[in-house]
């Protein structure tokens, strides 16, 4: 009896840990490392030919047909201020989308070094974004995740998505 | 048996929408002096459904509107009541009424109570000459019948006429009901069958005598005859205390027993539906979900079945083109290349007839109209007469949605500032009733929809003299007829003298022409001093395809709309004309117009820098004209328009995108965007 | 099972006259208005007919004569769908050889109750 009960309490710990667990796509920008909420990622493509899009700022590279849709193609280096990168077949673009508020499905790719990993991190394990050294301003940061001893960044996908708000930062 | 019967409500509420503009649209045609009782009929009819369709679906409160209106047209139909203004004038706010109450019902809301007792008023009024309430007296009748119980049981004497099976009755079924309410002894007389030889199969000639034993309502033997009261002659009367004896005794015990039991069993049953409904109607009203209907559109069926035909076409040429394929030889080339063009032809089919689908006949904006006349011509003291054309024209279902407001602005517009009141009309000759046309057409590649009258026009000196007072023209300006007319399509330009609630009340034709010109069109004045105006609105017949232009700039490509383009110039030295800080201009015949560099304003590197070493492309973009200097023109072909705004943002200059035959992305120009953005 | 002939030119009585005799076994042919259901009744036989009164392109009344008319209707029942107001229509409808009526508003489970009446 006493075993049992054990054992029902370890499956119960392990049950929770399963719940606070969550998984991130990984990936690196130059030396950093960041993360975006598997769930919001769509695909993942190697870079193509993208149709510019007139005065826009040059992070916004252009668009491209993801089966019909016209889609956005962001590149996250650019618009984190570290540099440019010269693409090659081997530049990966995360494809990243999410629900808005009036429901619709919004689809954004974006370009980064390399994607590295899926990791597992416990939700109670996230600390805060403190206002540290980085270049990346701390807007698009939802959290810090330290996965074997490698600092993860964690991106809040939303607003990465929208596009609107920087377009009229451009603008004024 | 239950059957959730909110699965019928949207059909429900859409064929009562379509009743109720069936009506508005009938009561407005109405000829006071010579009313055609086929209409009233329409109108009634209409009326009658949606009463028959509330009820049943539990909606009383508008079967009992729906009621009192009923009762009106009805009487109007008999000729048993005169054709009034004043009961079209309660009619029609009656169906505004219902309007409002059937939204409210479909969107989960709480009817306007106060409201819809107001209307019923009304209506009960010009019914009666007073509000009084017969139809409650009515139902207090109806709901306490005289009960006549009797314990012991009845006598009936039956005899059916001859035709009675001829109506599809039949003694047997009527029998077999009676047995379930009691203990049923029948005795059949043969005195009425004739002879063998006049003998007719078809006729009844029997008649029957009954006895019921049982605790049993007149009501309910009532209700069985009720089909045939007058196919037969009927008598029933109570068993009396002595000739009780003989049948119940005479019966055997166990049929006794066993009939009233099913009886018995059966009234629980009829019990227990019948008040089934009354809890689910309770529940329904209060649980109901706000859910909003998906938007749906109405399909006529020629459309669907010209679909299936293309889809079978387009099959047949898969088949032959996979035959071809399957063990192709180069002696096949020209069945591949025959199959190929085939293909593209069906496709294209196929592509027009899905986009037709779309397409909606512009009387969907257009039925309103009258009512709107109607009510502000009775508002203004002012007789108009409205004139309809080409209704059935068809276009784009968002061009429908979308088009409503504008319209019903221009029509406001010329209702109160332009038709002149009767009696000035008369001082100068002109007839007393006013005419406002609304004509819709197609030309080319678009829908032009006109709103005229034969109204006041427009007065160009006192257009200007206002322009200049509100600080949007100079003084010395010189402007043309056309310029002037523009003119009200300024932001912060009316011309009435004074702010009245049909118009005028802040939102200016500037909002007008934003409107049409977000959806790709643009609006067109011409007018004259004392005969009247004419607004004409020009809209692409779909906003989902176009007609492009694809032009390269540099070693991009984009897609201009083709009826924004007037015509392409090589443009030689000396056409050309330089104005310091007032950028470049190009003489094309009589007149200069300004050049848009393409890859100045997009910012893209090309060869062509040149002006001779391009092309310009003559555009219109409402009205402003202007050379848009490009490298080439590539070629002309239909494209789907994507919005970029789904997952990017609005561009200036740019009005959408699309994909191109190899996969990549075109840009598709914004005319008027283009202008604006090579002012800056 | 019986096959019964709807006619009813409003959409949602249609279908509720339709779904609930089709839910209880029954074969349900659907017309929309009585030239419809006229053409639809010279095709096919029917073991019942239950029509509205008011529709346009022959209303319920005139259907119910004309379907007489034609053998195979002769004994049929035939049952007029009709609202309170309209109880003059009965005798109309009784005189074109209308078999019975249901009055509207009838839920699913007064139609099949009158339906299995007549039917048996």
């Amino acid at each position: 009896m006493a075993e049992e009960a054990k054992q029902i309490e370890n499956e119960e710990a392990e049950e929770k840990k399963i719940e606070n667990l969550v998984q991130f796509l990984s990936f690196t920008l130059g030396d950093e490392e960041y993360g975006v909420d598997i769930l919001s990622v769509q695909e993942i493509r190697s870079w193509e030919p993208v149709s510019r899009i007139p005065n826009v700022p040059d992070y916004e590279k252009g668009v491209v047909n993801l089966r019909g849709a016209i889609v956005p193609i962001i590149d996250l280096r650019e618009r984190f201020g570290l540099g440019h990168l010269e693409y090659s077949p081997l530049t990966v673009v995360v494809v990243l989308q999410m629900q808005t508020k009036e429901g619709q499905a919004r689809v954004m790719g974006v370009v980064v070094d390399s994607v590295s990993d899926v990791i597992d991190v416990d939700k109670k394990t996230i600390q805060d974004a403190p206002n540290f050294g980085t270049k990346v301003s701390t807007e698009f940061i939802n959290g810090l995740a330290s996965v074997n001893d490698r600092m993860v960044m964690i991106l809040d996908v939303e607003k990465l998505l929208k596009l609107d708000d920087l377009g009229d930062e451009d603008e004024s | 048996m239950s059957i959730d019967m909110e699965q019928f409500h949207q059909v429900f509420f859409e064929e009562s929408f379509e009743g109720l503009d069936i009506m508005e649209t009938g009561l407005l045609n109405l000829d006071m002096g010579d009313v055609d009782e086929e209409d009233i009929n329409t109108i009634f009819r209409a009326a009658h459904s949606i009463k028959g369709g509330s009820g049943t679906f539990g909606f009383t409160s508008v079967s009992d509107f729906t009621h009192v209106m009923e009762t009106l047209l009805d009487e109007m139909r008999d000729g048993r009541r005169q054709v009034t203004q004043v009961a079209i004038d309660v009619l029609l706010g009656s169906v505004d009424c219902l309007k409002e109450m059937l939204t409210a019902i479909q969107d989960g809301e709480d009817v306007d109570t106060a409201r819809v007792s107001e209307y019923q008023k009304a209506l009960e009024v010009e019914l009666n000459g007073s509000s009084s309430e017969p139809q409650v007296t009515e139902e207090i009748v109806k709901e306490s019948p005289v009960e006549v119980i009797s314990e012991q049981g009845w006598q009936i004497a039956f005899s059916p006429h001859s035709h009675l099976l001829k109506t599809g009755n039949d003694p047997v079924r009527m029998f077999r009901e009676l047995s379930s309410l009691g203990n049923l002894k029948t005795t059949v007389d043969l005195q009425g069958v004739p002879d063998f030889y006049e003998l007719d199969p078809e006729e009844c000639h029997l008649s029957w005598k009954l006895e019921l034993v049982g605790n049993i309502q007149e009501q309910e033997i009532d209700d069985i005859f009720d089909w045939v009261e007058d196919d037969c002659d009927l008598s029933i009367q109570t068993i009396s205390d002595q000739s009780i004896e003989a049948p119940v005794v005479s019966q055997p015990q166990i049929e006794a027993v066993e009939l009233p039991s099913q009886a018995e069993s059966e009234k629980e049953n009829t019990i227990a539906i019948s008040t089934k409904p009354k809890a689910k109607k309770k529940a329904k009203e209060s649980t109901k979900p706000a859910a909003k209907t998906s938007s749906s559109i109405r399909v006529d069926t020629g459309k669907i079945d010209t679909l299936i035909n293309m889809v079978g076409e387009l099959v047949i040429t898969q088949s032959m083109l996979s035959l071809v394929g399957e063990n192709f030889e180069l002696n096949k080339l020209d069945q591949l290349t025959n199959g190929l063009s085939q293909l593209e032809r069906h496709t294209r089919e196929l592509q027009e007839s899905v986009m037709n689908i779309r397409m909606l006949p512009i009387n969907f904006v257009f039925s309103r109209f009258p009512r709107l006349v109607h009510d502000l011509s009775t508002k203004l003291d002012k007789k108009i007469e409205l004139v309809l054309i080409g209704e059935n024209t068809e276009v784009d279902k968002t061009v429908v949605e979308l088009l409503s407001d504008p319209l019903v602005h221009l029509v406001r517009n010329s209702l109160d500032h332009g038709i002149e009141m009767p009696a000035d009309r008369v001082a100068i000759g002109k007839p007393e009733t006013g005419t406002i046309t609304l004509e819709a057409y197609h030309r080319g590649g678009n829908i032009v929809i006109e709103v005229r009258d034969d109204g006041k026009g427009l007065n160009k000196e006192v257009l200007k003299a206002k322009a200049i007072e509100k600080g949007l023209i100079e003084e010395d300006a010189v402007l043309t007829d056309k310029q002037i007319f523009e003119l009200i399509f300024m932001a912060g330009f009316s011309t009435a003298e004074k702010l009245t609630d049909v118009s005028g009340r802040g939102v200016g034709m500037d909002v007008v022409r934003r409107n049409i010109q977000s959806l790709g069109g643009n609006i067109e004045i011409s007018s004259e001093l004392g005969k009247g105006s004419t607004i004409a609105i020009h809209l692409p017949l779909t906003l989902a395809i176009l007609d492009g232009q694809s032009i390269a700039v540099g070693g991009e490509r984009f897609i201009i709309p083709l009826g924004a383009i007037l015509e392409s110039v090589n443009v030689t030295e000396e056409m050309i004309n330089r104005v310091a800080g007032k950028g470049e201009t190009f003489r094309l015949r009589d007149e200069y117009l300004p050049i848009v560099r393409m890859h100045e304003i997009f910012d893209i590197k090309t060869e062509a820098t040149k002006l001779t070493e391009g092309l310009v492309v003559v555009v219109d973009g409402q009205g402003m004209r202007c050379g848009l200097f490009i490298d080439d023109l590539l070629g002309q072909q239909q494209v789907v328009i994507k919005s970029l705004e789904a997952n990017y943002r609005k561009i200036e200059g740019v009005s959408g995108a699309t994909i191109l035959g190899d996969g990549s992305v075109a840009l598709i120009l914004d005319i008027p965007g283009l202008v604006r953005l090579s002012n800056q | 099972m019986a096959t019964i002939l709807a006619v009813d030119d409003s959409a949602s009585m249609r279908q509720m006259v339709s779904f609930t005799l089709k839910g209880a076994g029954y074969t349900v042919v659907e017309a929309v208005d009585g030239v419809d259901a006229l053409n639809k009744a010279k095709t096919q036989k029917f073991d019942c007919v239950v029509t509205d009164v008011n529709m346009p392109n022959k209303d319920g009344i005139t259907l119910i004569k004309d379907l007489r008319a034609l053998p195979d209707f002769k004994f049929i029942p035939m049952l007029m769908l009709t609202t309170e107001s309209g109880m003059d229509k009965k005798q109309a409808g009784k005189a074109a050889g209308a078999t019975g009526w249901i009055v509207k508003p009838f839920n699913p489970d007064q139609l099949l109750k009158t339906i299995k009446k007549v039917l048996g």
